[in-house]
């Protein structure tokens, strides 16, 4: 079973963003499930999400309390809750920022990852230029795509953001996805 | 057909292949996903020959369901927590009159302190209302119970309650293998009422009976649940038989055999339990699970029967009857009546609190030990509370119990700086 926990705040489309990767994690083929951290969410308020995919059903629930996966939406974050509790040592971190990890003093939570698992994608940025919004969500999840092309691919994920967000505003967010994916994915064939 | 959906939505179109004729919305968290959907069924054409009407209040919504229900119209709702509450005198008239209409409770915990998340307070607190209710463990389940409660209801002219957990069922995007039109057709025909209001042959419903009638009244809704007893496994195995799936009945045992220690609980929590119990079992350990699905009727039988070999239980429930303790509990006793089976109750999950594995594990290795107490409170912070008793032994004016505890533990300051 592989486990993902989104941090973001409220606004920045966290809950979507676990329900689009269980989405496209289903059209792979595989059993997922994604819930969010029940608050009661505003904007702005730190907010959690959770996603299981495996291969065959899942009746776990209780909070994803070890990830695989750490997505970070907001690197302001790393200021206010821990947000690397409980990560595996063979787990990944993506982060939302245009700094390295060191650029964002968290180098000693995250020293101890093999190279490679800890990646910075300017998803905001992605965002504003593709969506005309800043929000990070689906430019991460098609980052994402790139490091765990065997959890989901390419077309999945399409398929997913399509069916969360109808017409012209998941045309922007696919656009968004697939450049996120194209940068990580040639990155990662450079190294 | 298979779809990744979230709990609501897939309870939504399960209720749309019933083809309701009237539903009634007033939107309370965590259900309000339900009713939006169907609204949006019946405006976009899906959902032919339905009503959709927002109502003014819970109240309202469950008002409108017993006039619907009374001129004969295939009627559904959804509420939860304090909604459930503030439509209770309605409650009791929807089923001291008799009407089959079905209401999904997504179960939330009640206030005061306010509380949105889950648990099953609200479910417990019209345990006695004279409502069938079911608990379902899963989305899948939560759509295939909701198309068998509306046969269940027309067939004895009772309401149905279909109780999942708020957020956790409601709000999780699982896979879901929803049935046809064409299944549920031939599992559920259309409604024809047992009792209706026409001009044409007037009749009085909800009439006033006095002392020397409503002994009967009442023993005749009791009559009609203990009926509920031999139909509801009847029509869960009917319906299984179409969609080859196991769902509802009144009690489900998770693990062949028997186990001298055997855990009794309802609803979603049973997934979480599995992740502990399938390892401890295979360690060696002898101890099996149980589900109570119907929880009104209570399958006092079936419990025994499935319990009646056990060393122990332990019942572990997301609800406090405050001043008693367990309420499923208490049931659970009352069905092993006789024996001297311990029965051990666990509180746990309310207000939303995670139930964990490593918890439970914890809970479990304690309980085949026989070393929990009577009634026992997982995860419990006694120190919190015992500084509230000390605060509030020391000074009268000590304040809000729920401000002081939740100062106590750092959660005010916690709020202002994240």
């Amino acid at each position: 079973m592989f486990q993902i926990r989104i941090h973001g705040r409220g606004g920045q489309g966290v809950v979507s963003a676990s329900e689009m990767m269980s989405v496209a994690a289903f059209h792979n083929g595989r059993y997922s499930m994604s819930f969010p951290s029940f608050g009661s969410e505003r904007m702005g308020a730190p907010v959690m999400a959770f996603v299981r995919i495996d291969d065959k059903e899942i009746e776990l629930r209780e909070p994803v309390l070890d990830p695989d996966l750490l997505i970070i939406q907001d690197p302001t974050l790393f200021h206010a809750i821990d947000v690397f509790s409980g990560l595996k040592d063979t787990g990944y971190v993506l982060i939302n920022s245009r700094k390295t990890a060191e650029e964002l003093g968290i180098l000693d939570a995250v020293k101890h990852l093999p190279a490679g698992h800890v990646v910075s994608v300017p998803a905001t940025d992605l965002a504003l230029k593709h969506i005309k919004r800043p929000t990070p969500n689906t430019v991460l999840l098609g980052a994402a795509t790139a490091m765990h092309s065997d959890l989901f691919e390419m077309a999945s994920v399409e398929k997913a953001i399509m069916e969360i967000f109808p017409g012209k505003v998941g045309e922007m967010n696919v656009n968004a996805a697939k450049a996120a994916h194209d940068v990580i994915a040639a990155s990662r064939q450079a190294h | 057909m298979l779809r990744q959906i979230d709990g609501s939505f897939a309870v939504a179109e399960a209720v749309a292949l019933c083809r309701p004729e009237v539903v009634s919305c007033y939107p309370i968290t965590p259900q309000t996903h339900i009713v939006e959907h169907l609204g949006e069924l019946v405006k976009d054409g899906h959902l032919k020959g339905c009503e959709f009407i927002n109502t003014e209040s819970e109240f309202g919504a469950m008002s409108l369901c017993i006039g619907s229900s009374s001129a004969g119209a295939r009627t559904y709702t959804a509420t939860a927590s304090q909604g459930l509450l503030f439509m209770m005198e309605a409650v009791y008239n929807a089923s001291g009159m008799g009407l089959p209409i079905v209401m999904t409770l997504g179960n939330r915990a009640i206030g005061a302190p306010i509380n949105i998340w889950n648990d099953q307070t609200d479910a417990m607190s019209a345990r006695d209302a004279g409502w069938i209710q079911l608990f379902v463990e899963s989305n899948q389940e939560a759509v295939d119970v909701h198309i068998q409660a509306f046969k269940l209801a027309e067939a004895l002219s009772l309401p149905v309650m279909v109780c999942m957990d708020g957020f956790i069922l409601t709000h999780s995007y699982t896979r879901i293998d929803m049935p046809t039109q064409e299944q549920v057709d031939s599992f559920l025909p259309p409604f024809v009422a047992r009792q209706k209001l026409d001009p044409a042959d007037p009749v009085s419903m909800g009439a006033m009976v006095g002392p020397e009638a409503f002994t009967e009244v009442r023993y005749l809704a009791h009559y009609k649940q203990l009926e509920a007893l031999e139909l509801i496994p009847k029509l869960a195995a009917e319906y299984d038989a179409i969609v080859g799936r196991d769902s509802g009945g009144l009690l489900k045992s998770h693990y062949e055999g028997d186990a001298e220690t055997v855990v009794v609980t309802m609803g979603s929590v049973i997934g979480t339990m599995k992740e502990v119990l399938t390892p401890m079992r295979a360690e060696g350990t002898s101890i099996g699970a149980i589900t109570v699905r119907s929880f009104r009727p209570f399958p006092k039988d079936e419990v025994y029967e499935a319990l009646k070999n056990a060393k122990r239980v332990i019942v572990f429930e997301k609800a406090l009857a405050v001043g008693l303790g367990g309420i499923l509990s208490s049931n659970i006793r009352w069905a092993l009546r006789g024996t001297a089976t311990p029965v051990y109750s666990v509180i746990g999950g309310l207000g939303g609190r995670p139930i964990t594995r490593p918890s439970l594990r914890t809970l479990f290795e304690k309980g085949v030990k026989d070393q929990l107490e009577e009634t026992h409170f997982l995860d419990l912070n006694l120190d919190v509370v015992k500084r509230q008793i000390d605060r509030e032994r020391e000074q009268t004016g000590s304040g809000p119990a729920a401000e002081n505890i939740l100062r106590d533990i750092g959660a005010l300051r916690a709020a202002k700086t994240a």
